[in-house]
């Protein structure tokens, strides 16, 4: 099918696939520094990562975006690199860097030749310690994250849409705040909100390193030692506690309409586990359920129904992402066909959910679906740079090594049973937000 | 993240670092098809890139979208398989098809596991050569393409890149979207959308890469099995692409609080023998990294964008250097000064011979890194078959780099850059911009 512009488009894969275990070597420095090693000689190029386990859900109370601020300020320079210098050495090495924030983490990347492995290691392990921040260049990189948000939110109906769906969501959970902030409170952030999260959180037993490619753990592990090895952790550091969700007792609704969108949906989150170390049972199955009810459009029951059948919808998916901290969500999105309302979309996902859990999971579907989990494994070999951010976004929301190198076996384990005892725990709308984003000149009839 | 990964950033298409195991091999089939092979055993699959060049530009006079709706229904039943039947047989052999369209080409990227490759070369076959375009999969397909054209309808960045190409090219396949107004895709029929497939997915117009878990051999009777079925000749291409815009300011009235601004004027065409110093005076002005002037201006000095870049765009027939930058409303005047005055700058100054070594070192040294997977390579070697470089040219590539001067630059600056006949699509509410002209 064509691609749906405009729409948040959930692609589903069965994401298994860690590289194999003789491949991947994991170790931790005296600081507490972890390190993940995975070796992939086909090219002369490496991947340098460090994560921080910490991201928007750590920030203090009314400090929203501070996690993401910060990470934009981790290119304003040091003594040793001032100024743009970092990414300026980066580039005249012919590599390429970028960051990101998460709920769970913030993360650091250099894409490099080989060899230049050890300067990528000075330059992160110096900023993880020396960062020195001017006023001039928090107000103006202010303004660079101000318009950033205009950008990925204040300009999209269905960004503003899913902020509200988030903060329905949660009771209680940061995972309700976004990432990128409220912006009244986006625009009070310091200097000092900048200094006193990167004080708190950058150290190297809050870290952990993965560096990916043409490279050997024993060379890692002496460069890693000789960069990361002398700086000072920061001792005792309290165990990432959140606030958690309450029991969540009532369903709720919401609805937004505005003039710019032009292609109205429906979309239900609910309240799901994530995968938890030493306990990935039930996330292998939400994979399944998600895969099944709205994998691919022309196999999925979603999409066979809606999308063939009935044509109720022009597109109807699942999504499910089970690598998080705390509590994650499980989802559903119908956009319906032209002339069919959103009421009618909803009540023919329901129609279509209520026929699952009475009828219970196709057996052809699902050996398709565990020969495409075993093929998935063979195609991530390709990707290197996917296996860092796979092994660096599972240590830094809470998953050992272990549990990412066991995930491919508890898919495969996963059985008919486990899915439908998954949905039945989890569809339940008394945890659920159900969105109608809207039209603003076709009112619609909410419940 | 800390920036935005410019998604039309041109890939210089690549060559290989003298240290690079990439072994390109030409490839020629039983039947007298071409491809480029880079065999690599490591992992059990093949990805295959399948190009169709001229793509959604071969849409007949008063069919604009049929191209891009016959491409959405490639993989929507063929042979006896309707769509479902299609899609189950592709997932049981965890195969991986994805079809997509451009103004220049329609893409076919494959990828399958060496344990099944017969039974899926036997489905993307019937994709390719038998497509059934049921009447249902073209109303279902269709409504997908009229909901998408929707949605463009309502989003600043595609209404300024659709209102620049516009001005643009005219009445030119260039000038308007590869996926068509809605009324145009509303009274396409069946036929039109077989006449779409017969008008581009044709043998002279085919160029194909491989690389994975294969021989030559193996491959040369894969591509005969594969692709043999296609008729010999397409459409006639459509004609070079007038360029119609001059300087100024087009404001487009949109209710948004970030106005977003797509700008250009021509460029260069890819043999130009100037090319490679454009491309590498473009690495200076605005290829999107930090050291940009472009990024230091307006974003790091000013805080007035999260983005901004140019890129050279040569396409078949036209070339543009275009641009884009996203303000609030009330700050998107000054930003766009500000591109102004350093477009002028570079034209009358160029740049630093320390901003050339730093570019050159760059774009020399990222060269390498373009080659680290199957996927990756596959999709290099069929861009450089379509652009008419040879195997060679792969060694030689960064030394074109390296041999621009600054004398080099300082002449293309002079002929390119032009800020007088930049024009900008503004679309929001911009406070102190209007239409000029």
């Amino acid at each position: 099918m064509p691609r749906l512009p405009g729409l948040l488009l959930f692609t589903l894969s069965l994401l298994a696939a860690p590289a194999h275990a003789d491949e991947v070597t994991s170790f931790a420095l005296d600081n507490g520094m972890d390190v993940v090693v995975i070796e992939d000689h086909r090219a002369p190029v490496v991947v340098h990562m460090v994560w921080y386990k910490v991201g928007a859900a750590d920030e203090p109370p009314g400090r929203s975006g501070i996690a993401h601020f910060t990470e934009h300020l981790m290119f304003k320079g040091t003594d040793a690199y001032p100024g743009k210098a970092v990414s300026e050495i980066v580039e005249a090495n012919g590599g390429s860097d970028n960051a990101f924030t998460s709920y769970d983490y913030t993360a650091y990347f250099q894409r490099v030749a080989a060899d230049r492995l050890d300067l990528m290691m000075a330059l992160e392990a110096d900023r993880m310690v020396n960062l020195t921040l001017s006023e001039a260049d928090v107000l103006t990189e202010r303004d660079v994250i101000l318009e950033e948000r205009n950008q990925r939110t204040e300009n999209s109906a269905s960004a503003l849409f899913g902020e509200q769906r988030s903060a329905a969501q949660y009771l209680n959970h940061p995972y309700g705040i976004p990432i990128i902030g409220w912006r009244a409170e986006m625009e009070t952030l310091s200097r000092q909100d900048a200094l006193d999260f990167y004080k708190a959180n950058y150290t190297p037993d809050n870290a952990i390193l993965v560096v990916a490619g043409d490279v050997t753990p024993d060379a890692v592990r002496a460069l890693a030692q000789e960069r990361y090895g002398p700086l000072a952790p920061s001792g005792a550091r309290a165990a990432r506690a959140r606030p958690q969700e309450p029991p969540q007792l009532a369903e709720r609704r919401i609805a937004f309409a505005d003039p710019r969108v032009a292609q109205p949906y429906v979309i239900r989150s609910y309240l799901a586990p994530e995968r938890d170390a030493g306990d990935q049972d039930e996330a292998a199955a939400l994979v399944y359920l998600a895969n099944l009810l709205g994998g691919d459009g022309a196999t999925s029951l979603l999409g066979q129904k809606l999308q063939f059948e009935t044509r109720t919808a022009v597109y109807a998916s699942a999504f499910y992402s089970g690598t998080s901290l705390d509590d994650t969500t499980f989802g559903l999105i119908v956009v319906p066909a032209e002339g069919v309302g959103l009421q009618q979309a909803e009540d023919a996902m329901d129609g279509v959910l209520a026929e699952f859990l009475q009828t219970g999971v196709d057996p052809e579907m699902f050996a398709s679906l565990k020969m495409q989990l075993r093929a998935s494994n063979i195609y991530a070999k390709d990707d290197v740079e996917g296996l860092a951010r796979m092994y660096g976004e599972a240590l830094a929301s809470g998953l050992t090594v272990q549990d990412v190198q066991d995930w491919p076996d508890v898919l495969d384990q996963v059985t008919p049973e486990d899915v439908m005892a998954a949905a039945h725990a989890v569809l339940d709308r008394k945890k659920a937000v159900t969105g109608w984003l809207m039209r603003e000149d076709v009112p619609e009839v909410t419940q | 993240m800390i920036r935005f990964a410019c998604a039309c950033i041109l890939a210089l298409v690549a060559a290989l670092p003298v240290r690079a195991a990439v072994d390109i091999q030409e490839v020629t089939s039983p039947g007298g098809i071409d491809a480029w092979l880079v065999e690599s055993h490591e992992i059990p699959f093949v990805a295959l890139e399948i190009r169709f060049q001229g793509g959604a530009s071969l849409d007949a006079p008063g069919k604009r979208g049929a191209i891009n709706l016959m491409t959405g229904l490639l993989e929507e039943g063929a042979g006896e398989m309707d769509a479902r039947a299609f899609a189950t047989a592709r997932d049981a052999l965890a195969a991986s098809f994805e079809f997509d369209v451009y103004n220049d080409a329609l893409s076919v990227s494959a990828q399958f596991l060496t344990e099944n490759r017969a039974a899926a070369v036997d489905l993307l076959r019937l994709a390719l050569t038998e497509p059934r375009f049921d009447q249902d999969a073209v109303e279902r397909v269709r409504a997908q393409v009229v909901s998408a054209i929707r949605s463009d309808a309502k989003d600043p960045d595609k209404i300024a890149s659709h209102t620049f190409n516009e001005l643009a090219f005219g009445d030119h396949p260039y000038g308007t979207p590869v996926n068509g107004r809605e009324e145009d895709v509303t009274a396409l029929t069946r036929a039109d959308v077989i006449e779409a497939k017969s008008r581009v997915m044709t043998r002279d117009r085919l160029f194909v890469s491989a690389v994975g878990d294969i021989t030559a051999q193996e491959l040369g009777v894969l591509l005969d099995d594969l692709l043999a079925g296609l008729p010999e000749r397409g459409a006639p291409m459509p004609g070079k692409a007038e360029y119609r815009l001059s300087g100024g300011v087009t404001v487009v009235p949109f209710d948004t609080p970030q106005s977003v601004a797509v700008f250009g004027h021509e460029g260069i065409d890819r043999d130009d023998p100037d090319f490679f110093a454009a491309y590498v005076l473009n690495g200076v002005l605005g290829s999107g990294g930090f050291s940009s002037r472009l990024m230091e201006e307006v974003r790091e000095k000013r805080g007035l964008t999260y983005g901004v870049y140019s890129y050279l765009y040569p396409m078949d027939h036209a070339a543009l250097m275009l641009g884009q930058v996203a303000s609030a409303n009330n700050r998107v005047a000054e930003a766009i000064d500000v591109i102004r005055a350093e477009w002028a700058s570079v034209a009358q100054e160029g740049i630093t011979q320390a901003e050339l070594d730093a570019v050159k070192t760059y774009l020399t040294g990222a060269y390498p890194l373009r080659f680290d997977g199957n996927g990756p390579i596959a999709n290099i070697m069929v861009g450089m078959q379509m652009q008419g470089q040879g195997v060679d040219y792969i060694a030689t590539r960064n030394d074109k780099i390296n041999a621009v001067t600054l004398s080099d630059i300082r002449r293309v600056a002079a002929r390119l850059l032009d800020a007088d006949a930049l024009h900008f699509v503004v679309v929001g509410q911009p406070v102190g911009l209007e239409t000029t002209n």
